[in-house]
């Protein structure tokens, strides 16, 4: 087994009310930043896990989501490996 | 009418529902979340709160309790399931009902009266009351804007699904008059087989003239009508 550590983005999806990121744009507007089209919020999840190769370890991810981390109807998610064991060794 | 209300870490308006249910002769039980729903259940209820202190999103991590499954196995098998705020935030996790409930557009935890108007009477909790009728209950909630596809909409509309909508004082469905942001002023919505309810304000608070409006009565009444009714047949 080696360790994982994934970074899961889960982020809202295009076209729904993000009113964390509207109030965000606004304040950037306010602090002199211009040209700003869109501010949304989402969130990172990052989990460390063991699993027999960096695949099985992203299919996990991917069926964490599924079932808990994400939620289909606002939501959607990407996978990224921060590190397999061969970077935590070196 | 045996009742259960589920009780999850952080509910905190169970006993306001424990209340209603004896308010209108009926017999509540708590059942908490770790152990098993028993027989012998008329209808379940899910209560409102901050389940699981609202983390990655309201009523996901309740939505994995063990007793979840045997509501909805109750669910599957007719059983009324009606969820208040936070129970309908459980209930649309758990996909017992389409659509989820997001973040309010004001940003702002809203804690207020709000008027609904009733779509329909001719559901298990709402048979009591008149058609069109207009009712002042509150809503308490951060995460309310009821959000659903196009497609989901659609259907939810075509199969009048929608039980209570935010109106203005004459019953208009203005943006004004919706507290959150919910698509098509959507407060609260039924199932396709009409035994499973979800909604964001508060019956449970609507229930004596002290608290100021006792238009919530009929949600729970409507219930005990019908299923004394059905025992009866």
């Amino acid at each position: 087994m080696n360790r994982y550590q994934l970074e899961i983005r889960v982020k809202p999806r295009p076209g729904l009310l993000n009113p964390e990121g509207k109030a965000i744009h606004h304040a950037l507007n306010s602090l002199g930043w211009s040209g700003i089209s869109d501010v949304r919020v989402g969130k990172v999840i990052y989990v460390d896990l063991d699993a027999a190769s960096a695949e099985a370890a992203r299919e996990a991810a991917e069926a964490m989501c599924r079932k808990l981390l994400a939620n289909p109807v606002t939501e959607s998610f990407e996978v990224a490996m921060v590190s397999g064991a061969e970077e935590a060794a070196s | 009418m045996r009742v259960a209300v589920i009780t999850f870490p952080g509910s905190n308006c169970d006993y306001d529902l424990y209340k209603a249910i004896r308010l209108i002769g009926g017999e509540p039980a708590f059942v908490w979340h770790r152990q098993r729903l028993q027989d012998g259940f008329d209808a379940v209820t899910l209560p409102g709160g901050f389940s699981y202190g609202d983390y990655l999103r309201a009523g996901a991590i309740a939505r994995m309790s063990p007793i979840m499954e045997d509501v909805l196995a109750f669910a599957r098998r007719g059983g009324p399931v009606l969820g208040i705020c936070n129970g309908f935030q459980i209930l649309c996790e758990a996909g017992l009902l389409p659509g989820a409930l997001a973040r309010n557009a004001s940003l702002r935890f809203e804690s207020r009266d709000v008027l609904l108007r009733v779509e329909r009477t001719d559901t298990l909790f709402t048979g009591d009351y008149a058609p069109g009728r207009i009712l002042r209950i509150p809503i308490a909630h951060g995460q309310g804007s009821y959000e659903a596809d196009h497609d989901t909409l659609d259907r939810l509309e075509a199969e009048r699904r929608v039980v209570f909508r935010y109106v203005d004082a004459s019953g208009e469905p203005t943006k004004e008059a919706n507290p959150n942001g919910s698509l098509n002023n959507i407060a609260g919505i039924i199932s396709e087989e009409g035994n499973v309810m979800g909604m964001m304000p508060h019956p449970e608070r609507a229930m004596e003239e002290i608290l100021g409006s006792t238009d919530g009565r009929g949600v729970f009444a409507s219930l005990a009508r019908a299923l004394a009714a059905a025992g009866a047949s």
